[in-house]
């Protein structure tokens, strides 16, 4: 059983939902990312979604956007991203961790070292978002022989079959956004999403995560209602940036939007 | 050299899924996957649609002012003493470039489609223009992005599109260029889905554009084979176009995809020379295949896999991808790409300018430089013919700058 799988049905026995961050990698700066994912999960983040910087993140806000150029101008690389893991795992075994990004850094890598490199340091998931089903039967395979989960995204736009078909091919979990937009955007409507789970659910029996839109304590309790994960990125990500001048600062003062939030899931 | 077999194929590209061999494909977040689905529809029976057919047809000669001219430079080919040049006259098109045979063809798809909205992206602002203006005759709300280095450079294209009634958006991020509007486009188009038609201007991007963008603008190479037909008797020796995302590259050489014995030559933008890595040209700088934009082709990208900021004299061909038919088109063999710096450019757009009286594009001038140098190596009863692409006015600004002239 894989981790991510393994970490669900642990939650789901204690009738607890799933407390998603997303961070991107070396933002500010490398040396702060991994504090940062100690101070996430000690806050009761379950799974942690690390962003790989990219130079052209199409589908993303500009709250992300900023923290892909601030990594990038450290120069953080997908091969810095997977140290990271590496060094994360060293003292962490349990905690899930699933890397979120562009194909075209895993392209230039070349999906089998990829792969390797990825069972190496212990990494859990991929979530590439540009990489549908469609295009991605050899990397699909590559990476369940590497026992890593290919999470993909379903979006309000996603019709019932095209739902079946994405949930067969994926394994680990499902990432439904919630809103038509860019990460950061507009607010979620959660009885719109709940409808969708609804729909979701009839095709697997998968977890679903949502993400898009999660801002405060009062809609991460919402959507925990109804989905089985909660992804949170862009508010935690804007933390980061008002404190990318008192780097020291930022793991507890992220940590602490995700404890309250999980106090709020928890409730 | 592919064989005749090859070509056929070649012809018949892309298959159903948009590949072009490895290249091409749908590579997008899952949101815009339906539209694209349902672009891909609507496109497939309406253009077979007799009726559709008709009316781009109709807006084609009516409003654009097509077939344009093929002509023959008789004192530019009788200078350079080698052979013939044959400028396929796009420049004369409504709107100044070949851009509008595209925009005409998606906003009638918009039209069918019923979204009251369009979006584009645009570099040099030709795009944007041509977009603007089918807007403003359907009556469709539009909102162009461009670079903010792009509106500096093209101040003239930003001040059309707004007297066309289209919101012009700055963008910001990234190197403030094409690929960077691009971005922007897509997010736009991620978020307004239900009530946009995204008209791409180049043949890149997700399928299904490149294909029915390179089908839009196949009007150019059909005419042209026609044309030269008619008034040499035979077919030219070799076809030049410039190639940034390369529509009308693609628009000129497919219709002579299967006449093996017509040299195809796209020229990228060399910048200040390929040697120096300040350039626009992955294609002739062997760049490795990556993913942008959400199709598969060669692309300008480090060891790390970011892509890398371009620099091109031209805006419309400062991009760091192409079209992915152009990726394919080299990888078989069939067309060759090779590019032409800034200042060669830039003596090209004054020479044609001063013995033809026919100032072109920035862009198209990559194209007549290279003709420049194929020429005079050439006999002089074979023919090169140049697809014209755009007029310079919208230039005269960037060259009286490098001349150091302010208005």
């Amino acid at each position: 059983m894989s981790r991510i799988t393994e970490c669900f049905n642990n939650l789901k026995s204690q009738g607890r939902k799933a407390l998603i961050p997303y961070v991107t990698a070396g933002d500010p700066e490398p040396k702060v990312t991994l504090p940062l994912m100690h101070a996430l999960v000690e806050s009761g983040a379950d799974i942690i979604e690390l962003g790989i910087p990219f130079s052209d993140p199409m589908a993303d806000g500009p709250v992300i956007q900023l923290a892909c150029e601030r990594a990038l101008l450290h120069g953080t690389r997908l091969v810095d991203v997977l140290d990271m893991v590496a060094e994360f795992r060293k003292t962490n075994q349990t905690t899930p961790v699933v890397l979120m990004g562009y194909l075209n850094p895993i392209e230039v890598m070349g999906y089998s070292a990829f792969a390797d490199k990825a069972k190496a340091v212990g990494l859990d998931g991929i979530l590439t978002v540009d990489l549908p089903p469609e295009e991605a039967g050899e990397f699909n395979q590559l990476m369940k022989a590497s026992d890593i989960d290919v999470i993909y995204l379903l979006a309000p736009t996603t019709e019932e079959a095209r739902i079946k078909q994405i949930c067969a091919a994926g394994s680990g979990y499902v990432y439904y956004v919630s809103v038509k937009g860019v990460t950061g955007s507009a607010s979620l409507n959660v009885a719109e999403v709940a409808d969708k789970l609804e729909i979701i659910r009839r095709h697997t029996d998968m977890p679903v995560g949502v993400g898009f839109g999660i801002r405060d304590d009062a809609s991460a309790r919402a959507i925990s209602e109804v989905a089985d994960g909660v992804i949170v990125g862009s508010v935690l990500v804007n933390k980061i940036a008002e404190l990318a001048g008192n780097q020291e600062q930022i793991p507890e003062a992220v940590a602490a939007i995700t404890a309250s939030m999980r106090q709020a899931m928890d409730k | 050299m592919p064989t005749k077999e090859d070509l056929a194929i070649a012809k018949q590209m892309p298959d159903a899924g948009g590949h072009f061999g490895q290249f091409g494909g749908r590579y997008v977040s899952e949101t815009l996957m339906a539209a694209l689905q349902q672009l891909e529809q609507t496109y497939e029976k309406l253009w077979r649609d007799p009726q559709f057919q008709a009316e781009f047809d109709h807006d084609l000669a009516h409003y654009v002012g097509r077939p344009s001219p093929l002509y023959h430079a008789e004192r530019l080919s009788r200078e350079l003493g080698g052979a013939q040049i044959y400028l396929k006259r796009e420049d004369l098109n409504h709107t100044g470039a070949h851009k509008v045979n595209n925009t005409i063809g998606q906003a009638l798809l918009a039209k069918f489609t019923g979204k009251p909205r369009v979006s584009a992206e645009t570099g040099a602002g030709q795009h944007g223009v041509a977009t603007a203006t089918v807007a403003a005759r359907l009556g469709l709300e539009c909102t162009v992005y461009m670079g903010e280095e792009d509106i500096r450079r093209q101040a003239l294209n930003v001040y059309r599109m707004k007297l066309l009634g289209a919101e012009v958006v700055s963008v910001t991020s990234g190197t403030r260029t094409l690929k960077d509007a691009m971005n922007e486009a897509m997010r736009d188009w991620v978020t307004n889905v239900d009530n946009t038609f995204y008209i791409i201007g180049t043949a890149a991007g997700p399928h299904p554009y490149p294909k029915l963008v390179r089908d839009f603008q196949s009007i150019i190479g059909r005419e042209a084979r026609q044309q030269c037909l008619a008034q040499t008797g035979k077919l030219p020796d070799a076809l030049v176009a410039c190639v940034g995302g390369g529509s009308n590259a693609i628009g000129l050489f497919h219709p002579f995809i299967e006449d093996a014995d017509v040299r195809m030559i796209g020229v990228e933008a060399g910048g200040y020379g390929i040697e120096t890595g300040q350039h626009a040209a992955p294609l002739s700088s062997h760049c490795r295949p990556g993913v942008l934009h959400g199709n598969r082709t060669c692309l300008m990208s480090d060891e790390g896999g970011q892509v890398i900021g371009t620099h091109s004299v031209s805006a419309g061909l400062d991009y760091p991808g192409v079209g992915p038919e152009h990726s394919y088109l080299q990888e078989i063999g069939r067309a060759e790409y090779t590019a032409v710096n800034d200042d060669e450019a830039l003596h090209a757009f004054r020479h044609l300018t001063l013995t033809e009286g026919i100032m072109p594009a920035l862009e198209s001038s990559h194209a007549v430089a290279e003709a420049m140098k194929m020429a005079p190596t050439m006999g002089k009863d074979q023919i090169i013919l140049v697809n014209l692409s755009g007029r310079g006015d919208k230039d005269i600004h960037t060259v009286a700058e490098i001349d150091g002239i302010n208005f």
